[in-house]
C-alpha cells in the first residue's frame, strides 16, 4: 500500500526552471540550433569589428611615437622666424630637422620623371620606430654618402636598382637603397607622390625651393622622459599658432588617427550590426512558430500547477541560453575573424598590429547574443502567459489573445536597444536616430510591401491561372506562411549589397574626370613667372593644347572686418575658424567665373583700375569659416605688402570637381605685378603621350612639378576598391545571415508542407506539380524580396547622390544583372533542397513520419 | 463526510463574436471526500466544461464553487494553480504527457513543482505500480496509447490529490487497454482514498462510481446514486 504523504507545499526554484528548459530544449535541439545560427554570423561580424577597433586603438597608441618618430615636431610652412626659432631653442633644439616638398624626379638609367615628396633630413630621424630599407645599412648610410632612399613602388614600378641614380632639380644623387617604409606613412595616402629621402644639406643645390613652392619646413624634438604632452602642447601651441607655425605631439598625432580609423570602424559596425538585426528578425520568426508548438504544453504544465510566471520563464530561459551560447560561439568567430582584418587592410594603416583579444568585445559579443534574442523572442513568448489551462480539455477552443499593449511595450523595447547600441557607438544621439530611423523605413517598407504583395495577390487572386501556379500563389498567404520573414530577409540582404555599390558609383562618379574635350587631365604645378611661355611652347611643340595659364599669387588674411588675425586668435569668443588666419592662400586673378562656379551673392567685378579697396570674389566656405559676407572687408598680407580688400561677391564652388578651385578670386588689374607662379593644365591623349612629355618637361624646368590626374583617379579607384572589399567584406556577413534566416524559415514551415504535399500527392499530384508548386513559390519570394530590396536602395542611393553629393549618378548594372537573378536562384535552390525529401518520400512513409 | 467539493448555482457562457453560447446553467451538486462520482450525457452536453471549472481551470460567471473548502472565485489563475498542484490530480482523454518528457520526468513534474527533493524516487514508485518499471526513460512518442495512459495514472496520483478529475479515460483506448486502465484507477484511489470525478460518455464505467450526474443542454437531469 503505498501511503499518503503530505508534503509540505513551497514553490519549485530557479533550479527547476532551469531542468524544464533543458529537458524541453533537449528535445527541439535541432531547431534551437538553427535559431542560434541566426545571430552567430551577426555577433561575430560586430565582434570582430569592435575587437579589431580596440586592438588598432591600443596599437596606435602604444607605437605612437614610432608613428612619428619623435616625441613631437613642430612644422611650418614657411622657413621659421626669429620668435620660433627662439621658441626651439628653449626647448633645448630640435633633435633633427626636415625640408620636404613636392617635384618631379628623373631617373637617367630610364629615362623615366615621377612625381614624388622629396624629404631633405638631417639628424637622427626617426628617433622611434625604423627606415626600413634594402640593404637595411641604407637607412644609416645614405646621409654620408650624400645619396637618396627611393620608394619601393617607384623602384619596381620604373624598374630602378639601388646604385642607379635619381635626377632631383639641379643635382644628380646616386640611389643608396630602397626605402621600404617610413615612420607613419601608408602605402596608399602616398601614392600620388610617394617619399624620396635626400640629406638635408643637398636641399639647397636642388634649386627647387623657389617663389611659390609649396614647402614644408619640420623639427623633430626628443622630449625628457616624463614630459607632459598635453601640458606643452597647451602652453606651446597658441604661441606657435601666432607665428603660423604648429606643433603636433605624439599623443595628439595617434589619437587623430585613432580617431580617423574609429569612424571607419563606426561605419563597418553598422553593417555588421544590421546583419545581426537581420539574424534577429529571424529569430522572432522561428520562435514565433516554436512557441506555438509549446502552447499545448505549457497548458498541461499549468494544469498540473505551473504559475504563468513559471512557464513563461521556461521558455525565457532556454531563449536566453540559446542566446548566450549564440554569443559564444559568435564571439569566438568574432575574435578569430579579426586575424583576416590586418590582410584586409595591407596598405591602408600605418603600424604593425598586434592583435589581442578585447575583453570589451568579449562582453558586449555575449550581451549582444542574450539580449537580442531575449528581446526579439519576447513578443512571441508573451503568448505563454495567456494560454488557460483548459486548452488541455478543450484544444484549440481559444486562441491565444496576445495585449496590443505587450506589443507595443517589445516594440519600444527593440527600438531602445538598437537606438542605445548606435549611440554607444556613434556617441551623437542625432546620427543614432537617423540610423534607427532608416532601419525602421528600410524594415517597414519591405514589410509593407511583403503584407500588400499578400493582401494583392489575395484580392486579385488569378483565378484563370493552372493549378500549379495558383497553390504556389496560394501558399504565399496561408497560415503561418513565412513571406514577411523571407522577404525581409531577402530584402535587406540586398538592400545593403546594392547600396554598396550604388554608393561606390556615386563616389566614383566624383571623382572621375570629366570626358569633355576641353577638361584637363594634367596639372602642371610651380612654373615660374617667365617659365610659362617656354613651358607652354614645350606642351604645344608635343601636340598637346594648354588648356589653362593660371596666375597664382599667396596671401595670408591680415585682419577681418578690421579686426588683426592675432587679436582674433587671442579671443576665446571668437566663432571664425582658425584655418582661415593660418592658411596661406593661393590666390588667382580672372574676369570671369569658371565652369564650377555659381554666384551665390553680391555682383561679380571683371576688373579694376585702382587698388584701393579691391572687390573681391570668395567662396561659400570661406565665408562661413570666417563669418564675412558682402560688403565686409578683408585685409591681406601679400608677400609683406598689405592689400585692403571688400567682399564683392559670394560664390558656390563645386570642390569636388577635379579642377583648380579658389577659395579667394581677384578681379583683373591689381594682382598682375605681385610675386607670382603659374600653373598650367593640358590633356594628354595617352600614357605613353603623357610619359613622354613628363620627361620633356622635366629636362627642361626641373622646377615644375607635373600631376597626372589619370594617376590620382587610379589612386582613388584603388582606395574606394580596397574600402569597398572590406564593406562587401561585412555585407557578406548579412547575405549569410540571410541564408541561415531562410533556411530556418524553410524548415520551420516544413511539417506544414509536408502535410500539404502528402495530401496533394494522395490525391494524385505528381511529383513534378509539387516540385513546380514549391520552385513557383520560392521565385515568387526571390523576385520580391530582391526586386524591393535592389529598388529600395536605388531610391536610397539617388536621394543620398542628390541631397547629400549633390549629384547624379548612373547606377551599375551589377545589382540588376548579378546580385538579383542569383539572390532568386539562391532562394529557389535553398527552397527546393529543403523539399527535397518531402517531394521524394512516398505518402505512407511521410505519413507515418509525420505522425511519430 | 466532509465535502470536498460543493458546486452552488453554476452557470458559465461562452461569446463567439456577437453570438452568446450558454454551456452550463443553474449547476448545484456536493461531492464528498472518498467518494466516486461520474459525470455523463451526450456530446455538447456541457460535461468537459462543468470538470473544467471544478478543478480551478476557468472562471465560473455566475455561481460559486468550494474546492477542498476554498471559494475558486477568490483566487487569480496562480493561486488556483497552486491549489491543483497541492490537491488535484488529471486523467486526460488524450493522455497529455509532455511529448519533451521522458516517462518518469512526466510523473515527477507535479512533485517537482511543489519542491519535493524525492520527487524521481516517488515517481519510479509510482510507476512500479502502473507496471511500467521498465519504461521509465521512454519518451511520449515511444509509448503505446496504453502505456501513455498509465503514466498519465502515476502522474495523476503521484501528488497524493485529494480529488482526481478524469476526462473520457478511456477514450481513446480499444476496450480491452481501457479496462486495465480503468481497473488500474480504481485501484489506486482505493488505495489512496482519493475522491475521484470521472467525464465519460460510458455508461458502463459510469456504474462503477458511487454517484452518477446526468447532463443534457448544460443543465443537470438527473443525480443518481448507484447500488451495490
Amino acid at each position: 500500500m503505498i501511503e499518503k504523504k503530505t508534503t509540505p507545499y513551497s514553490k519549485a526554484g530557479f533550479s527547476w526552471l532551469l531542468k524544464m528548459a533543458w529537458r524541453d530544449g533537449r528535445a527541439s535541439g535541432g531547431k534551437l540550433v538553427l535559431f542560434m545560427a541566426s545571430i552567430v554570423l551577426g555577433i561575430a561580424a560586430v565582434v570582430s569589428i569592435l575587437s579589431f577597433g580596440e586592438n588598432l586603438k591600443d596599437n596606435i597608441q602604444l607605437q605612437s611615437k614610432a608613428l612619428m618618430g619623435a616625441d613631437f615636431i613642430i612644422d611650418s610652412g614657411k622657413p621659421p622666424n626669429e620668435r620660433v626659432l627662439q621658441l626651439m631653442d628653449s626647448l633645448g633644439g630640435a633633435n633633427a630637422k626636415e625640408i620636404n616638398f613636392a617635384s618631379m624626379a628623373a631617373f637617367p638609367k630610364t629615362d623615366a620623371a615621377k612625381l614624388v615628396q622629396v624629404r631633405g633630413i638631417e639628424g637622427g630621424f626617426p628617433f622611434y620606430g625604423e627606415l626600413e630599407t634594402t640593404p637595411v645599412a641604407a637607412a644609416k648610410e645614405y646621409q654620408a654618402m650624400g645619396a637618396a632612399l627611393v620608394d619601393a613602388t617607384v623602384m619596381f614600378q620604373l624598374g630602378i636598382q639601388p646604385g642607379d641614380s635619381i635626377k632631383v632639380g639641379n643635382i644628380t644623387l646616386p640611389i643608396a637603397g630602397v626605402l621600404n617604409s617610413v615612420p607613419g606613412s601608408t602605402a596608399i595616402f602616398s601614392s600620388v607622390a610617394p617619399p624620396i629621402l635626400i640629406p638635408y644639406r643637398l636641399i639647397e643645390e636642388t634649386g627647387l625651393i623657389q617663389q611659390g613652392s609649396r614647402v614644408d619646413y619640420e623639427y623633430y624634438f626628443v622630449a625628457k622622459k616624463g614630459a607632459d604632452m598635453e601640458q606643452l602642447d597647451k602652453i606651446l601651441d597658441p604661441q606657435l599658432d601666432a607665428e603660423d607655425a604648429d606643433l603636433d605631439t605624439h599623443t595628439s598625432t595617434s589619437e587623430r588617427l585613432g580617431r580617423r580609423y574609429d569612424n571607419f570602424g563606426k561605419f563597418l559596425n553598422l553593417v555588421a550590426f544590421i546583419s545581426l538585426l537581420l539574424g534577429c528578425v529571424g529569430i522572432a520568426s522561428a520562435i514565433n512558430i516554436y512557441i506555438k508548438e509549446k502552447l499545448r504544453a505549457v497548458a498541461v504544465l499549468k494544469c498540473l500547477g505551473a504559475t504563468r510566471k513559471q512557464t513563461f520563464m521556461i521558455y525565457l530561459i532556454q531563449i536566453a541560453i540559446m542566446g548566450l551560447l549564440g554569443g559564444i560561439i559568435g564571439t569566438v568567430a568574432g575574435l578569430l575573424l579579426q586575424q583576416l582584418f590586418p590582410l584586409l587592410l595591407q596598405g591602408l594603416i600605418p603600424i604593425e598590429i598586434q592583435i589581442a583579444f578585447s575583453a570589451q568585445a568579449i562582453f558586449m559579443g555575449l550581451l549582444l547574443g542574450v539580449l537580442m534574442s531575449v528581446l526579439f523572442a519576447l513578443y512571441p513568448l508573451i503568448g505563454t502567459l495567456y494560454v488557460s489551462p483548459l486548452q488541455t480539455l478543450r484544444v484549440g477552443a481559444e486562441g491565444v489573445k496576445k495585449s496590443r499593449k505587450a506589443l507595443l511595450l517589445v516594440s519600444f523595447g527593440i527600438t531602445m536597444f538598437v537606438f542605445l547600441f548606435a549611440l554607444w557607438l556613434l556617441k551623437d544621439w542625432r546620427y543614432s536616430l537617423a540610423f534607427v530611423g532608416a532601419i525602421l523605413v528600410t524594415f517597414s517598407i519591405l514589410g509593407g510591401v511583403a503584407n500588400l504583395f499578400m493582401k494583392g495577390i489575395k484580392k486579385y487572386f488569378p483565378i484563370s491561372w493552372g493549378f500549379t501556379a495558383r497553390q504556389s500563389l496560394l501558399n504565399l498567404f496561408r497560415p503561418q506562411n513565412q513571406t514577411l520573414t523571407l522577404v525581409l530577409a531577402i530584402g535587406v540582404g540586398t538592400f545593403l549589397i546594392s547600396t554598396l555599390y550604388f554608393t561606390k558609383d556615386i563616389l566614383l562618379d566624383q571623382a572621375s574626370i570629366e570626358s569633355n574635350t576641353n577638361s584637363p587631365n594634367m596639372i602642371l604645378l610651380d612654373v615660374q613667372t617667365g617659365q610659362e611661355l617656354a613651358v607652354a611652347n614645350t606642351i604645344e611643340k608635343n601636340d598637346m593644347p594648354v588648356l589653362d595659364n593660371i596666375p597664382i599669387i599667396t596671401m595670408r588674411v591680415e585682419s577681418i572686418k578690421g579686426v588683426m588675425s592675432n587679436e582674433i586668435r587671442k579671443d576665446t569668443t571668437s566663432t571664425i575658424n582658425q584655418w582661415v588666419l593660418n592658411h596661406e592662400f593661393r590666390v588667382t586673378y580672372r574676369d570671369s567665373l569658371i565652369a564650377s562656379e555659381t554666384m551665390e551673392a553680391g555682383e561679380w567685378t571683371r576688373e579694376v583700375t585702382t587698388k584701393d579697396l579691391v572687390p573681391i570674389s570668395v567662396s561659400d566656405n570661406f565665408a562661413e569659416d570666417a563669418k564675412v559676407q558682402v560688403g565686409d572687408e578683408l585685409t591681406f598680407n601679400v608677400q609683406g605688402v598689405l592689400l585692403n580688400t571688400v567682399i564683392g561677391s559670394v560664390r558656390t564652388v563645386d570642390w569636388s570637381r577635379m579642377q583648380l578651385n579658389f577659395s579667394i578670386v581677384f578681379p583683373k588689374g591689381v594682382l598682375e605685378e605681385a610675386p607670382q607662379f603659374r600653373v598650367l593644365t593640358t590633356k594628354v591623349p595617352n600614357e605613353k603621350q603623357s610619359a613622354l612629355l613628363q620627361k620633356e618637361l622635366v629636362k627642361q624646368f626641373p622646377n615644375v612639378s607635373i600631376l597626372d590626374l589619370r594617376q590620382v583617379l587610379s589612386v582613388i579607384e584603388g582606395l574606394l576598391e580596397k574600402i569597398s572589399w572590406i564593406i562587401n567584406f561585412m555585407a557578406f556577413f548579412s547575405i549569410l545571415t540571410g541564408i541561415i534566416v531562410l533556411l530556418g524559415a524553410v524548415r520551420t514551415s516544413k511539417y506544414q508542407r509536408i502535410k500539404e504535399s502528402v495530401l496533394l500527392r494522395t490525391i494524385g499530384a505528381s511529383s513534378k506539380q509539387i516540385l513546380k508548386i514549391t520552385a513557383l513559390e520560392y521565385t515568387y519570394l526571390g523576385v520580391l524580396g530582391g526586386l524591393s530590396g535592389i529598388l529600395l536602395s536605388l531610391i536610397g542611393s539617388q536621394l543620398l547622390a542628390l541631397l547629400v553629393f549633390k549629384t547624379s549618378f548612373v547606377p551599375s548594372m551589377f545589382p540588376f544583372l548579378v546580385l538579383f537573378p542569383g539572390i532568386t536562384l539562391l532562394v529557389l535552390s535553398i527552397g527546393l533542397l529543403n523539399s527535397r525529401s518531402v517531394i521524394q518520400s512516398p505518402p505512407l512513409e511521410v505519413l507515418r513520419k509525420e505522425g511519430r | 463526510m466532509a465535502k470536498i467539493l460543493n458546486i452552488d448555482n453554476l452557470g458559465k457562457t461562452y461569446s463567439s463574436g456577437s453570438k452568446e453560447l450558454t454551456v452550463l446553467q443553474d449547476i448545484s451538486f456536493d461531492i464528498e471526500e472518498g467518494e466516486t462520482f461520474s459525470i455523463v450525457g451526450p456530446s455538447g452536453s456541457g460535461k468537459t466544461t462543468l470538470l473544467g471549472l471544478c478543478a480551478g481551470l476557468d472562471q465560473t460567471d455566475s455561481g460559486s464553487i468550494s474546492l477542498c473548502g476554498t471559494d475558486l472565485g477568490k483566487l487569480n489563475e496562480d493561486e488556483r494553480a497552486q491549489l491543483r498542484n497541492k490537491h488535484v490530480g488529471f486523467i486526460f482523454q488524450d493522455f497529455q504527457l509532455l511529448p519533451t518528457l521522458t516517462a518518469l520526468e512526466n510523473v515527477a513534474v507535479p512533485l517537482e513543482l511543489r519542491g519535493d527533493k524525492n520527487a524521481t524516487k516517488r515517481a519510479v514508485e509510482l510507476l512500479g505500480k502502473v507496471g511500467l518499471s521498465d519504461r521509465i526513460h521512454h519518451y511520449p512518442s515511444q509509448l503505446s496509447g496504453g502505456e501513455q495512459q498509465r503514466v498519465a495514472l502515476a502522474r495523476a496520483f503521484c501528488n497524493n490529490p485529494s480529488i482526481l478529475f478524469a476526462d473520457e479515460p478511456t477514450g481513446n483506448l480499444d476496450a480491452e487497454t481501457g479496462e486495465k486502465v480503468v481497473q488500474l484507477l480504481f485501484d489506486l484511489n482505493k488505495e489512496l482514498g482519493t475522491t475521484l470525478v470521472i467525464v465519460t460518455h460510458d455508461l458502463e464505467l459510469a456504474q462503477k462510481t458511487q454517484r452518477i450526474l446526468r447532463l443534457k443542454g448544460g443543465r443537470i437531469i438527473e443525480q443518481q446514486t448507484v447500488v451495490g
